[in-house]
């Protein structure tokens, strides 16, 4: 994975709560067996009307989505991640996000900055504003930045301690866990017998 | 102090844990699906990584399979080489399938219990949000996303950041005709789509006790969208007897040492929960939703909300934008609404006891003139139950269809699907726009209601029909 620590790019504003991985990509688009390619079908119902934000030439480079809250929720599709990733976004900003969507991103390097409702709403703001306008995303410093002046906005997201550690070294979550294949094993060698398996050697 | 049940059964699969860090958790049993796998196998291809543990590890097709047709090869392309993908990597790895024609194919969530692989005190994960359905036997389980799914596989572990706890009790007894399903709806609606996020919920009370471990498991099921991380019931003697028996069930002194442990797992008396929620169950209805979120439900006997009366106006641009999806009036009443095609399956009410609730209310009745209903067992094995006791011939003298078994039109991922516009009464346990096909429109309903609507062709309950007997 590759490592992150801080990102500016355009901002698209999301207006809406509850977005559900379906809306993020419905399950007709995930019959793929890669990793890739998923960006056809990022929000594809919403992608036919021609006043959706993504249709917005405005925003054709965007890379920091921003969100209402309550993001992700439904099923436990990463595609709805890679699908992001696959289109160009780096990071989603929203007040709240759903587990399982959450942890995805965490795992393939989507950074899930979760903000005080007023942020969004004064990021929002700003985009208004300023159609195409960046945002800076700062892992290190766990902050966003938007905008000049008197009117800018600078503003502090939360995300978990071990996720940001792993987001900054860009490491890989199965070689930290198989570092601990003893404790593993012993773990294993304590087990009651008469915990079920599915098949018998 | 005294723990609750989640904490007991976390503190028993903790395989390292320091501060800072998440947990390490072992896994006891990994269930696999042909749609969230295949990036997760390639991974361990890639590494050269072998699955750490095949017999812990299940894997079945539900997502992708046809309900007509399904002794032939798959007709979509697509659907099929995602189907084959999981074939051959379960081959490859070493990893025991369930396919399409074996008995023991089905839904996921259906299989692992009908198989006696779910028991009380166990860890289960899934590449799919409604693994927390084996929560109904007191086992922590939730579902995960492809990397966690190729973490498991190799490591037989899941690094988890421990959760918080809640309990919600559900006081006095469900009223007659009111199911398990309403009971999760009900909830749903009163604490919205996110309630339970950060949360392990223990559902407990005098009427969850009295659920049937189908019930229980619908109650869990359900879980995952009011936001909860996992639901679970603690285990007693029903869940007992349920186990018993079964293909993958302790035998013998085996049998006896497992109960005894899971007899332990119940909240202590003086147990201390993050948060608590109590509804009463004798106040509950039938509930069905209006919107396109499983939060947007109404008693049966209400109407369509009125969307300039919500005081929050993100719920109010999120109803009104609803409504407009929904096609209907603010002010309806959901009794008036007509649907096209009633669903009943999903791994929310496919097991034999829906379909037995199901054939009881339309046994005698004809689904009404311009309504399908189509009647989906969740499991190869729930199917041949069900033909046994000659559901489907009642099914199908009603003018139902009567398919083999899968995720059906829970997901419009595979033939069964709504068409734009398209309304439908549903079992599943999601409405989202175009969950059931693009454009189509769901309404979330239990099993009474369910097979009631197919008979009148609007939303109804048993008891607005005109009995069996009366109408020959
Ligand atoms: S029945 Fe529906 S919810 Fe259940 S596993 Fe299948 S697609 Fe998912």
């Amino acid at each position: 994975m590759d490592k992150f620590t801080t990102h500016t790019g355009v901002g698209v504003p999301l207006k809406r709560s509850n977005v559900d991985t379906d809306q993020i990509i419905p399950a007709v688009y995930l019959k793929r067996v890669t990793r890739t390619g998923f960006e056809d079908g990022l929000f594809s119902a919403w992608r036919n009307d021609p006043a959706f934000v993504l249709n917005n030439p405005v925003y054709a480079a965007g890379s920091v989505l921003v969100a209402g809250p309550d993001f992700g929720t439904g099923s436990s599709r990463e595609h709805a991640v890679w699908a992001l990733q696959n289109y160009g976004f780096k990071v989603v900003i929203s007040a709240r996000f759903a587990d399982i969507f959450r942890g995805n991103s965490g795992k393939a390097g989507l950074l899930a900055a979760q903000v005080d409702e007023k942020v969004v709403q004064k990021l929002w703001d700003f985009l208004a504003d300023n159609p195409g306008g960046v945002i800076t995303v700062d892992l290190e410093s766990r902050t966003v930045r938007a905008g000049e002046g008197v009117d800018a906005i600078e503003d502090s997201f939360d995300i978990d301690d071990y996720t940001r550690w792993r987001l900054l070294e860009g490491l890989d979550d199965i070689g930290i866990t198989l570092g601990h294949e003893a404790d593993i094993s012993s773990f294993e060698a304590e087990r009651p017998r008469w915990k079920p398996v599915s098949q018998h050697a | 102090m005294g723990r609750t049940l989640s904490e007991k059964v976390w503190d028993e699969h903790v395989v390292r844990s320091t501060p800072g860090e998440p947990d390490l958790l072992y896994i006891d049993l990994h269930l696999v699906h042909e749609v969230t796998s295949p990036q997760a196998f390639d991974g361990l291809r890639l590494a050269g990584r072998p699955v750490r543990h095949p017999e812990l590890t299940l894997a079945t097709e539900d997502h992708n399979v046809p309900t007509l047709d399904w002794d032939k090869p798959i007709a979509d392309p697509v659907s099929r080489t995602q189907v084959e993908t999981l074939r051959r990597n379960a081959e490859e790895f070493g990893v025991p399938i369930h396919k399409l024609g074996d008995a023991d194919q089905g839904i996921v969530h259906i299989i692992g219990p009908q198989l006696g692989l779910t028991q009380p005190g166990m860890t289960i994960v899934c590449g799919d949000s409604h693994t927390s359905t084996h929560g109904a036997f007191g086992a922590i389980a939730h579902g995960i996303g492809t990397s966690e799914v190729e973490h498991v596989l190799a490591t037989q572990t899941l690094m988890q950041a421990k959760p918080k706890t809640m309990a919600v009790t559900i006081t006095g007894s469900l009223p007659a005709g009111v199911t398990a399903k309403d009971m999760a709806l009900t909830l749903i609606a009163h604490t919205g789509t996110g309630g339970g996020q950060g949360y392990i919920v223990e559902y407990r009370g005098q009427a969850v006790e009295e659920l049937s471990m189908e019930g229980r498991m619908t109650l869990c099921n359900l879980s995952i969208e009011w936001g909860a991380k996992a639901g679970m019931v603690a285990p007693d003697q029903k869940t007992f007897d349920y186990i018993e028996g079964r293909p993958h069930a302790p035998k013998g002194a085996d049998w006896d040492a497992a109960v005894a442990h899971w007899k332990t797992l119940v909240t202590d008396e003086d147990a201390v929960f993050d948060k608590e929620i109590v509804l009463d169950a004798s106040t509950m209805t039938p509930f069905v939703t209006w919107g396109t979120n499983p939060g947007q439900g109404v008693p049966l006997g209400a109407t369509v909300p009125i969307p300039s009366e919500f005081e929050d106006e993100q719920d109010r641009i999120a109803a009104e934008r609803a409504l407009e999806y929904m096609g209907l009036e603010a002010g309806m009443p959901m009794r008036e609404v007509a649907v096209d095609t009633v669903f009943i399956g999903s791994c929310t009410n496919g097991r034999i006891e829906d379909l037995r609730l199901a054939a009881q209310v339309i046994e005698g009745h004809k689904v009404a003139d311009g309504t399908r209903l189509l009647v989906v067992p969740g499991s190869a094995r729930v199917r041949l139950q069900a033909e046994g006791e000659g559901l489907d011939v009642i099914f199908k003298e009603a003018g139902a269809e009567w398919r083999g078994a899968g995720c059906s039109m829970c997901l419009g991922m595979n033939p069964d699907t709504l068409a734009p516009g398209e309304r439908s009464a549903s079992t599943s346990n999601r409405n989202f726009e175009g969950r059931q096909g693009k454009g189509g429109r769901t309404h979330l309903v239990s099993i009474p209601v369910a097979a009631a609507t197919a008979v009148r062709g609007t939303l109804s309950s048993p008891a607005d029909l005109v009995p069996a007997a009366a109408t020959n």
